[in-house]
């Protein structure tokens, strides 16, 4: 069992996410992540599934994927050259003084933004890879997460090569 | 100008509609007000439930697209049973039904339900139209969805002021255009090769067929195949018919209720070629030991199919009909097979015929009724004890004279789906087995055979029990008949409060005349027949064992 990255091209229209996650919850798969948005084609959006399954769960999960009739490409990129980011925001107790300094620096090691600040909160805003983030959230947690949200992982190949609907 | 309605009127003779089953309501009196003179043929059901049964039976007896409709709310719910059983038959069909108007959609308005979320597990693919102008692309797209690739149900549902739009719009013209969706029909060429080459060297080689060759029209392949390459052919509940019963090399079905020489077959076959199946736990038993030294060949249109309950060796994607034909031309006759067909010969031979010694036995009843019918006949069954006594002992020459709900079960399905049966034939007398719990759930539908005078014959083979249920009690559960027994039905009295003729049957002599008398009647006709109470279908798998773990005779 490991997680594998979906990428999935599907028609943009009322009810797909739906159907997607739908066919996920009657199967019994589990949805590690999932983010989607609209992309380069109108019409089209584009999904990033983080699954957890051994070979032949995924497998599986790739043909019935395909087998729905919204979904135009499905493509496994967990063993390609990708790029890979989630977005985090991070709300984190830090009162004005030496905490609120200690929190500003790790927000610095780790490249985050300090996007608001507030009479005993900031808040934080990272980017990065699942293991970035996980790291800095349980840095920050020794000052007191007051609340914590990240979006789904999104990927896109490297270099030139592309997932299209068309050859 | 022209309503939506009469658009989506158009759109479905376009699509060559002849026949729809429908039940009408508030939300599609415009559809209905157009097919008030439209030249389609509406057949008035009296549930929704056999609406849907009804257009899938159409569509199992004709090859076509079944067509049926119904209102908002409590209509479309009622279609779900249905278009689950179509689902999991892969049974083309197109559901239309009315949906509240656009602007009141998502308010639980009156008859509201939201139908595309109801059905999204249980159809291929769904449409709710917000646009009449979309109409005309959506039916054309829905028939193509649910008439090709694996076949299945697609729902269309129709706001009401959609229908009533005013719009001016031809039709549109040419294919369905779906970029996700481009099923495979031919082969992939070197997978025929691989497969070529294993059909070559197997020394045990067993066909298993199913439901797909059927939908595929295959039979023809699946025999040729078989005789060039002396190959045995065990076929599944959904495969009945695909190749002639009394053929030398047919074994009979496979699976749970499933004879000796097939299942026997299947564990000691080298070589597995699986066409149109899909490894259903009824037929597997313990997936292990299903066909256990067997390297397997699987043919299926859909590829989420292989490999999805069992390994597969040479995988083969595409239409069952064209990927055999790929493979039988480049096959070459073979000799040799002599051991291999006198052992499975020799499971044919001694293998029991279950006939009842004590009362009116099932296995008789549609013994002589396949023996009356010879050629002419479509049988249509319910579900449970009286599915398996007709699978079993009904000789089933050609593909679409068995209709059954296999993948779902769903019992009240025969009934009404015979009258699509019918509809769809007419020319071929058409006969529903039923058991007297079976038939309880859509017995209301002997209106709808009054009304139209569809001469569908109703077989009850009545042993006031929930029979297959009561099987598996004395069998597993220690002959605690739990709420399994139903008091006796006087079905004669209730055919006749309809309009409907029939006869009870309680004694052996009478079985054939009763049969004549039935075939005989020019319209309806009801034969209630009294079997031994406790008749039990033989031979049986329990649940999860080996398939040649077979319990032989009753337990008692």
């Amino acid at each position: 069992m490991k997680f594998h990255t979906l990428h999935v091209l599907v028609e943009n229209r009322a009810g797909v996410l739906s159907r997607i996650a739908g066919l996920f919850s009657r199967r019994g798969f589990n949805i590690e992540s999932l983010a989607v948005g609209t992309c380069e084609e109108a019409g089209m959006s584009r999904m990033t599934i983080v699954v957890l399954g051994d070979d032949a769960q995924i497998e599986q999960v790739k043909k019935q994927l395909n087998k729905l009739i919204d979904v135009i490409k499905v493509s496994d990129i967990t063993e390609q050259s990708t790029v890979a980011r989630e977005l985090a925001l991070i709300k984190v107790a830090a009162e004005p003084g030496e905490t609120r300094a200690e929190v500003m620096q790790v927000a610095n090691i780790f490249r985050a933004q300090i996007i608001d600040v507030g009479a005993k909160t900031v808040i934080l805003e990272v980017t990065g890879d699942s293991e970035k983030i996980d790291a800095l959230e349980t840095l920050l947690r020794q000052y007191g997460i007051k609340e914590f949200v990240r979006t789904g992982k999104i990927a896109l190949l490297r270099g030139q090569k592309a997932i299209r609907s068309m050859k | 100008m022209k309503t939506g309605a009469k658009l989506l009127v158009e759109s479905l003779q376009r699509e060559g509609v002849e026949t729809i089953f429908g039940y009408p309501g508030g939300a599609v009196l415009p559809i209905y007000d157009e097919l008030y003179d439209a030249p389609i043929r509406h057949i008035l059901v009296r549930h929704e439930q056999a609406a849907a049964h009804a257009a899938d039976g159409y569509a199992r007896a004709s090859g076509r697209v079944g067509v049926c409709l119904a209102t908002s709310g409590p209509g479309a719910c009622n279609l779900v049973t249905g278009i689950a059983t179509a689902y999991m038959d892969s049974v083309p069909l197109v559901a239309i039904t009315g949906q509240v108007p656009t602007f009141m959609l998502g308010n639980d308005a009156f008859q509201e339900s939201d139908i595309t979320g109801i059905t999204m597990p249980v159809t291929k693919h769904s449409y709710l139209v917000k646009r009449a102008a979309d109409l005309g692309q959506v039916v054309k797209d829905a028939f193509y969805i649910a008439g090709t690739g694996r076949q299945g149900p697609v729902l269309v549902d129709i706001p009401k002021d959609v229908m009533t739009a005013q719009i001016d719009i031809e039709l549109p013209i040419g294919r369905a255009k779906l970029r996700g969706y481009q099923p495979t029909y031919e082969g992939h060429a070197l997978q025929i090769e691989k497969a070529v080459a294993l059909i070559g060297e197997a020394e045990r080689p067993l066909l298993y067929v199913g439901g797909g060759v059927i939908a595929s029209g295959a039979s023809e392949e699946v025999l040729r195949l078989a005789e060039l390459m002396l190959i045995p052919v065990a076929t599944t509940l959904m495969g009945l018919g695909a190749v002639p019963c009394d053929h030398p090399l047919n074994l009979g079905m496979i699976g749970m209720h499933g004879t000796e020489a097939a299942n026997y077959a299947v564990t000691e076959c080298d070589l597995l070629i699986a066409v149109g199946v899909r490894f259903d736990d009824r037929v597997t038993g313990k997936i292990d030991a299903f066909a256990p030294n067997a390297r397997i060949i699987h043919i299926d249109i859909d590829p989420a199919e292989i490999g999805k309950n069992k390994p597969v060796d040479v995988p083969i994607v595409g239409d069952a009909g064209k990927v055999l034909q790929s493979i039988i031309r480049r096959l070459a006759r073979t000799e040799g097979r002599e051991m291999w067909l006198a052992r499975v010969g020799h499971w044919k031979e001694k293998q029991t015929v279950k006939d009842g010694e004590d009362g009116l036995s099932p296995a008789y009843i549609i013994g002589e009724m396949s023996d009356l019918l010879g050629d002419r006949g479509i049988v249509v069954s319910e579900v449970g004890q009286n599915q398996m006594w007709a699978a079993q002992h009904y000789c089933f020459r050609r593909p679409r004279t068995w209709i059954s709900s296999g993948g779902l079960g769903t019992m009240g399905y025969g009934f009404p789906a015979a009258i699509g049966a019918h509809f769809a034939r007419p020319d071929e007398t058409v006969v529903d087995v039923a058991g007297d719990g079976s038939f309880q759930m859509n017995i209301q539908e002997l209106g709808t055979v009054v009304q139209y005078n569809v001469p569908v014959k109703v077989v009850v083979l009545n042993n006031m029990y929930l029979g297959m249920v009561r099987q598996w009690q004395e069998l597993f559960y220690d002959r605690r008949y739990s709420y399994t027994e139903l008091p006796a039905v006087d079905f004669v009295g209730i055919a006749r409060a309809y309009g409907v003729d029939g006869i009870r049957v309680e004694e052996k002599e009478d079985v054939r005349p009763a049969l004549e008398a039935a075939f005989a009647t020019a319209g309806p006709f009801v034969l209630d027949f009294r079997i031994e109470r406790e008749a039990n279908v033989f031979p049986m798998v329990p649940a999860g064992a080996a398939i040649n773990e077979m319990i032989g005779r009753r337990q008692r």
